[in-house]
């Protein structure tokens, strides 16, 4: 007969008292296992939430802000930058840094689920995780000639139950339920299949259909009023100074060289920033000949000449032949821009973009991914470790349950060790015996532990797909939690040890004489 | 087979002096041999089989069992010893209550070379009319079944000598005799000796050879200092 049968059946004797060891034991591992696979999976969807694009470019101001509200959906709503900085990322200068740029712009809701107005290329040209393309589960993306289309999240979609056809009408951040603006809605034409992204939890409004509703214009404030001024005198001085860089058309041959000029023209730019009419001059003498060429297969309904719109946004302004163009552009307010760099053509332009954005006063490009992992080390690590601890502390108090178990029923025990002994088993052999036993009673609790937590997991992860949008399975199998078996058989050994002393110092002679 | 010279045994008293129990110049037994133990109760017969068995050790003399001295023996060899060579049978049966009867007898196996031999466990369960009751806990059977399952695990690892101390004692009258005569059988056929103590005459009547502990044993002989009870007189 193994010690492993021998342990058992010692455990059966005494069961009420080993299920409640075993079960102290089930709930501190269940703890340990439910911090574990809720850490690891919050982690990686986090640290994964902003997969698909390198860059987030928005307001200056808190980058956590920034990301939060672009991936994530939560917290303050951020400032906003003019619509016609993101021409710079499609026609302007990064052209030749950037491999796909998508506006979008949050601060509206419908129904407790963010509003996001974007354009089709979110779910065209983006990806989500390790490069999955975005589905429709029905109905799908919306096209940007029909301006009040939108889709759904599949979350969203579920809770609210919403179905293709039906039309919804987001309210501006703040505003109360019942002051629903008087625009158009928009028809849902599409529903996303499920990402495990906080893009579950979403609406995306086409961001034409977004713009012409009034209510999203505001005046321009102060801070944009400045923008204007000064905002692309860039492309302006990239005509009159001494060397161009990132040119409007990207078919000029791109050099690290031109980057650096890019920053020495943006600085000497940033010196003269605030002077406004030297800028407006820079402006006016920029060659004609390549404004309008990036309307080109731009489907946004507005005149050829709005890419001179764009760089001659100032210009518009006093231009009152331009006025419409300039008008509405002007009103037009981004809360981010996503931004895939093109690492794989040029990717120094590509990687000395962010540096660029950052040096300008216009905006800020922030790594989604870096801010995420500063956020989940810095806060949410920490507080996960706290918990961890505590969890292991339970584990070990439980194990402390193990030692105190065995060792309160050594005294019965000790007739049995005698017995054992007579018949020929070593002191080792019984010594054996209780620490298997020991381990059995944690491996058990373990085992449970794992169950439990996992079912824990389980009952847990609506609250955590709905507070985060991140979905966790129950049984989400960690490989951390292999650590748990070498873990709890060390606890055993230690907790084990102080009866198994007891029981391999046991005096057989009196103990046989000793009643039973 | 079995050889005991001047074996001394004496347990320490709370008073700092020792009691000494035994001291006996000499003992043997023939293989295969029927011998019952006699004496006074507190006279050293649990003591003796203890020594004879490993349990305890002598203070000081030899006791050589087929050639070894296992006084020199290691404590691990010694256990294992005890486990190949000698069966024991307890007045209290002391069968493990959480095995089945086979699970007692092939634990028996387990500790003596670890390779249970279930065929011989069963068998010797049959041999000692307890066939139907292989998956009993202990609890679950008669005095004198409990008995026979502790005569079975004696005689699991073919041992050489069966120590049976009053292996009848706690069992019915009805069925004491059934368990001597067992006892006596089987060792017979497994040609194994037997050393068995009874306080009861009928039962030292049956056996060939009876021995009186006081007879071997110097330290009945001899005045004892029996320590000073202070209650007597008072
Ligand atoms: N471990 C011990 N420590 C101290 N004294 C002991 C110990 N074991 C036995 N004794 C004493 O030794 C004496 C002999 O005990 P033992 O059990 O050998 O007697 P016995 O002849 O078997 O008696 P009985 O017929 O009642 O079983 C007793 O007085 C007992 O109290
Ligand atoms: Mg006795």
């Amino acid at each position: 007969m193994s010690l492993w049968k021998i342990a058992w059946r010692s455990m059966e004797q005494r069961a009420l008292a080993s299920w409640l060891t075993a079960i102290s034991v089930a709930f501190g591992v269940a703890l340990v296992v439910a911090v574990l696979v809720i850490h690891s999976v919050v982690d990686r969807s986090f640290r994964r939430g902003a997969q698909g694009y390198d860059l987030i470019v928005g307001a200056k101001g808190s980058s956590l802000q920034l990301v939060l509200d672009t991936v994530f959906y939560l917290g303050q709503p951020v400032d906003t930058i003019p619509y016609s900085y993101y021409r710079e990322f499609t026609e302007g200068r990064f052209v030749p840094a950037v491999r796909v740029a998508i506006p979008i712009c949050t601060g509206h809701d419908y129904q407790g689920f963010r509003a996001v107005a974007t354009t089709p290329e979110m779910f065209d040209r983006l990806t989500y995780l390790d490069n999955r393309p975005y589905e429709f589960i029905e109905g799908r993306n919306f096209y940007t000639e029909n301006p009040f289309e939108c889709v759904v999240g599949y979350t969203v979609a579920r809770k609210l139950g919403i179905k293709i056809g039906q039309e919804i009408r987001p309210t501006g951040q703040g505003q109360v339920g019942g002051a629903v603006h008087e625009d158009e809605p928009f028809t849902v034409v599409g529903i996303l299949a499920p990402t495990g992204t906080p893009n579950d939890r979403a609406i995306f409004l086409n961001l034409e259909g977004f713009f012409q509703c009034e209510s999203h214009v505001a005046g321009p404030s102060f801070e944009e009023q400045v923008l204007k001024d000064t905002t692309f005198s860039a492309s302006g001085s990239t005509v009159s100074g001494s060397t161009p860089s990132f040119p409007a058309d990207s078919d000029r041959p791109t050099e690290p060289a031109e980057i650096r000029s890019v920053e020495e023209s943006s600085s000497a730019k940033l010196n003269a920033g605030n002077e406004a009419d030297s800028a407006a001059k820079i402006n006016s003498a920029r060659d004609p000949a390549s404004a309008g060429e990036g309307a080109a297969g731009h489907t946004d309904g507005h005149s050829p000449e709005w890419g001179e719109a764009c760089t001659h946004h100032d210009h518009g302004h006093h231009d009152h032949g331009h006025h419409d163009h300039a008008d509405s552009d002007e009103h037009r307010r981004l809360s981010a821009i996503l931004v895939v760099t093109d690492i794989d053509n040029n990717a120094q332009l590509a990687m000395s973009l962010p540096r660029v954005i950052n040096e300008e006063p216009f905006a800020q490009a922030v790594h989604p991914a870096r801010v995420i992992a500063e956020l989940f080390d810095g806060i949410v690590g920490n507080v996960q470790l706290l918990l961890l601890i505590l969890a292991i502390l339970v584990v070990i108090v439980a194990g402390i349950g193990i030692m105190v178990s065995i060792y309160n029923s050594m005294s019965e025990r000790r007739h049995e060790i005698a017995i054992m002994r007579a018949l020929g088993a070593s002191r080792s052999t019984v010594m054996a015996i209780i620490l298997t036993e020991s381990i059995l009673l944690s491996l058990g609790g373990g085992l449970l532990g794992t169950f439990m937590g996992h079912t824990l997991v389980g009952f847990l992860s609506p609250v955590i797909a709905e507070q985060t949008g991140v979905i966790v399975r129950a049984f989400d199998f960690q490989l951390v939690e292999l650590v748990l078996i070498p873990g709890l058989i060390v606890l055993a050994t230690i907790v084990g040890y102080l009866p198994a002393v007891a029981a391999y110092r046991t005096d057989v002679a009196k103990a046989l004489i000793a009643a039973p | 087979m079995l050889e005991l010279q001047e074996v001394k045994k004496s347990f320490p008293q709370w008073d700092g002096t020792r009691l000494e129990i035994l001291d006996i110049p000499y003992f043997s037994m023939e293989a295969g041999e029927q011998v019952v133990l006699v004496g006074k109760s507190g006279s050293g017969k649990t003591t003796l089989l203890h020594i004879i068995a490993g349990i305890s050790r002598p203070d000081s003399g030899y006791v050589r069992f087929d050639g070894w001295d296992i006084t020199l023996l290691s404590e691990a060899e010694c256990d294992r010893f005890r486990a190949k060579r000698i069966g024991y049978v307890f007045q209290t049966f002391n069968l493990l209550p959480g095995f089945t009867a086979l699970e007692n007898v092939l634990l028996s196996m387990t500790f003596a070379d670890g390779w249970p031999d279930k065929a011989r466990a069963k068998y010797l369960l049959e041999r000692v009319g307890l066939g139907h009751r292989l998956t009993h806990k202990p609890p679950m059977l008669s005095v004198g079944e409990q008995q026979r399952v502790a005569v079975a695990r004696a005689l699991a690892n073919n041992p050489r000598l069966i120590l049976a101390d009053e292996p009848t004692a706690n069992v019915d009258t009805g069925h004491q005799q059934q368990i001597i005569d067992l006892l006596r059988e089987t060792c017979e056929e497994e040609k194994v000796a037997l050393l068995l103590v009874t306080h009861s005459p009928e039962v030292a009547r049956q056996f060939p050879k009876i021995v009186r502990l006081e007879e071997i044993n110097q330290v009945g002989k001899r005045p004892i200092m029996e320590p000073v009870d202070h209650q007597v007189g008072s």
